[in-house]
């Protein structure tokens, strides 16, 4: 067992030990969590499942939900890309903390998020905008949530394209616009929707950011999470899976879409 | 874009003249200029609003009376007990995703067997589940009613709304953080030393210690980082698993949320600059490690 050949090492890639509390781990905290709320969604079968996903408030929810994250991700591939443009390609004070600035929505927690946009954009805002309990909140808070990642997907891609591309067009004569259209948004879109994949199953699942600013009200501003919350608390733990589990297809079909788009995109580009 | 882009189009359009070389390219370089700085003040402009003045304003508020009234937010009972018992559940479910987060990347990237795309995206699929779903997930497992649940009460094992439930939900979302750090570096440091280290016969746990180990540090600690950011803020399915018991298993973001929901603003937002001091200090440790791995490039 200890003196593996070089090959064999490769081939096992960690002892048996090894590979059975990593099965386990994984089994405790993904693998059987999911399969008992695809259980739980079933248990009365399929028009039990499709009785609680057709229930009014929660058709409400999801849609709401979906339309709310369809927003925030399209803003997101238009300011995220800007600001990713602007932050390899253009050179001012300060440039590297605004930089590392980027991220602080990934470190700062969710609840803290609402918190902080409430301070401002809630009752007693010192700019006069008040959103709270408004749809316009969830838009906030989400885009709060998810600004980092076509920031982050855009930018590496960015920094590797090409200069001289762009200066060969200008030199034949293509005005900015057509250099965007033609040169820069064709390289980049496989990373913008790599990040907009991204951006969107977090939108949709997202909660802790949303339940101070949102008020969370039924046909109005309850979001998708928010509703299985309440299904949680009021102990309908079967409607409670079915609507999670439209959410969490929503977010796989969502991603794997755009993965295959993705693909098929960078295979026309290059 | 900015209109003042036309000029240099008029200009870029007759290259063929040389003559007007000269006078349109100061033209050029004046559109180049207004088009830079004019997309500078948006992006920055986004930011500011977005980012920048919602932290700065909680900041301003939490201290806008001096330290006098923030001393005993903070150092109330409940919100010691919120913070320490925060710090006990990261304490314990980082190093676990850390030992997991290695010895996934190990088998995604060296193990040679079927299945393992099927693995790689079971990985990432925290990344797709709502917090809450996360919550329901535990509860339907190892709740009363759960699946382990007769098992559990029999042998005296509480895990929910109590710390091991807790661990497991804030374990869960941040669950791919590490072997997605880890998994890049380890495919650019190769397998040349370690089959050397094994031809001059180190053990696999010696080619371990000593060279895949020191390989991949960074990224592993890139990885620990961003878990534990993750962690420390874990709200939506901790809020379901724990019951929320004030003094018990009130971790700081739901202690936040608690404050909030009965009117002690003074607390809650002592409790979230708390949280958000220690979101910095996580942005200047990864800026720090961004140095050691890959710049400009960071994060899913």
């Amino acid at each position: 067992m200890r003196r593996l050949s070089a090959g064999a090492w490769r081939a096992r890639g960690g002892s048996a030990l090894g590979r059975g509390l990593l099965g386990i781990y994984l089994s405790a905290l993904v693998l059987l969590p999911v399969s008992a709320v695809l259980a739980k969604s079933t248990t009365g079968g399929a028009s039990a499942f499709w009785r609680e996903i057709s229930n009014p408030e929660a058709v409400a929810a999801i849609k709401l939900t979906l339309v709310v994250s369809a927003i925030v991700v399209v803003t997101n591939a238009v300011f995220g890309t800007l600001i990713a443009w602007v932050l390899v390609r253009d050179e001012f004070p300060g440039k590297r903390i605004v930089n590392a600035l980027i991220d602080l929505p990934f470190a700062l927690p969710t609840i803290v998020a609402g918190v902080v946009l409430l301070a401002l954009y809630g009752k007693g805002s010192p700019m006069g905008i008040n959103v709270a309990f408004t749809r316009a909140s969830i838009a906030l808070a989400l885009l709060f949530v998810t600004l980092p990642f076509v920031v982050r997907s855009v930018q590496p891609v960015l920094h590797e394209l090409d200069v001289s591309m762009e200066e060969a067009a200008a030199s034949l004569g293509a005005g900015p616009a057509t250099i965007l259209r033609r040169i820069v948004l064709p390289s980049l879109t496989p990373a913008i929707i790599s990040g907009v994949a991204l951006s969107f199953a977090r939108a949709v699942g997202e909660f802790g950011s949303l339940v101070l600013i949102t008020g969370n009200l039924p046909f109005k501003t309850e979001v998708g999470s928010v509703y299985v919350f309440g299904q949680i608390e009021s102990d309908n733990l079967p409607g409670a899976a079915a609507v999670s589990i439209v959410l969490l297809l929503a977010a796989l079909a969502v991603l794997a879409a755009l993965s295959v788009l993705s693909r098929w995109r960078s295979g026309h580009v290059v | 874009m900015s209109s003042s882009a036309s000029g240099a189009v008029a200009s870029a359009r007759a290259p063929l003249v040389p003559r007007s070389r000269a006078p349109s390219r100061a033209a050029d370089e004046r559109a180049r200029r207004a088009r830079r700085l004019g997309l500078r003040a948006i992006a920055l402009g986004y930011l500011a609003l977005l980012l920048v003045a919602p932290v700065a304003m909680i900041f301003y508020r939490t201290f806008e009376h001096g330290l006098a009234p923030v001393w005993p937010a903070v150092s109330a009972a409940n919100a010691q007990h919120a913070f320490w018992l925060s710090l006990e559940v990261v304490a314990i479910a980082v190093p676990l995703n850390t030992v997991f987060g290695i010895g996934i990347a190990l088998l995604l990237e060296r193990g040679r067997f079927r299945g393992r795309a099927l693995l790689g995206m079971l990985i990432d699929l925290p990344f797709a589940i709502s917090p809450v779903v996360v919550g329901l997930a535990l509860v339907l497992v190892y709740g009363k009613t759960g699946w382990f649940g007769n098992w559990l009460a029999a042998n005296g094992i509480a895990v929910i709304f109590s710390v091991p439930g807790m661990v497991l939900a804030t374990a869960v979302v941040p669950l791919p953080f590490v072997a997605r750090e880890t998994i890049p570096v380890l495919h650019e440091l190769g397998t040349d030393s370690e089959q050397a280290a094994a031809t001059l016969g180190a053990s696999r746990w010696q080619t371990f210690m000593r060279i895949t180990l020191p390989g991949i540090r960074w990224g592993v600690v890139y990885g620990v980082v961003l878990t534990t950011a993750r962690a420390l803020g874990e709200f939506g399915a901790v809020s379901i698993v724990s019951g929320r018991i004030e003094g018990q298993t009130q971790t700081l973001p739901l202690y936040v949320q608690d404050r909030f929901e009965n009117f002690d603003i003074t607390g809650a937002y002592a409790a979230a600059v708390v949280l958000a001091l220690l979101a910095l200090a996580t942005l200047l440790a990864m800026n720090l490690l961004t140095r050691h791995t890959r710049p400009g490039e960071a994060v899913t």
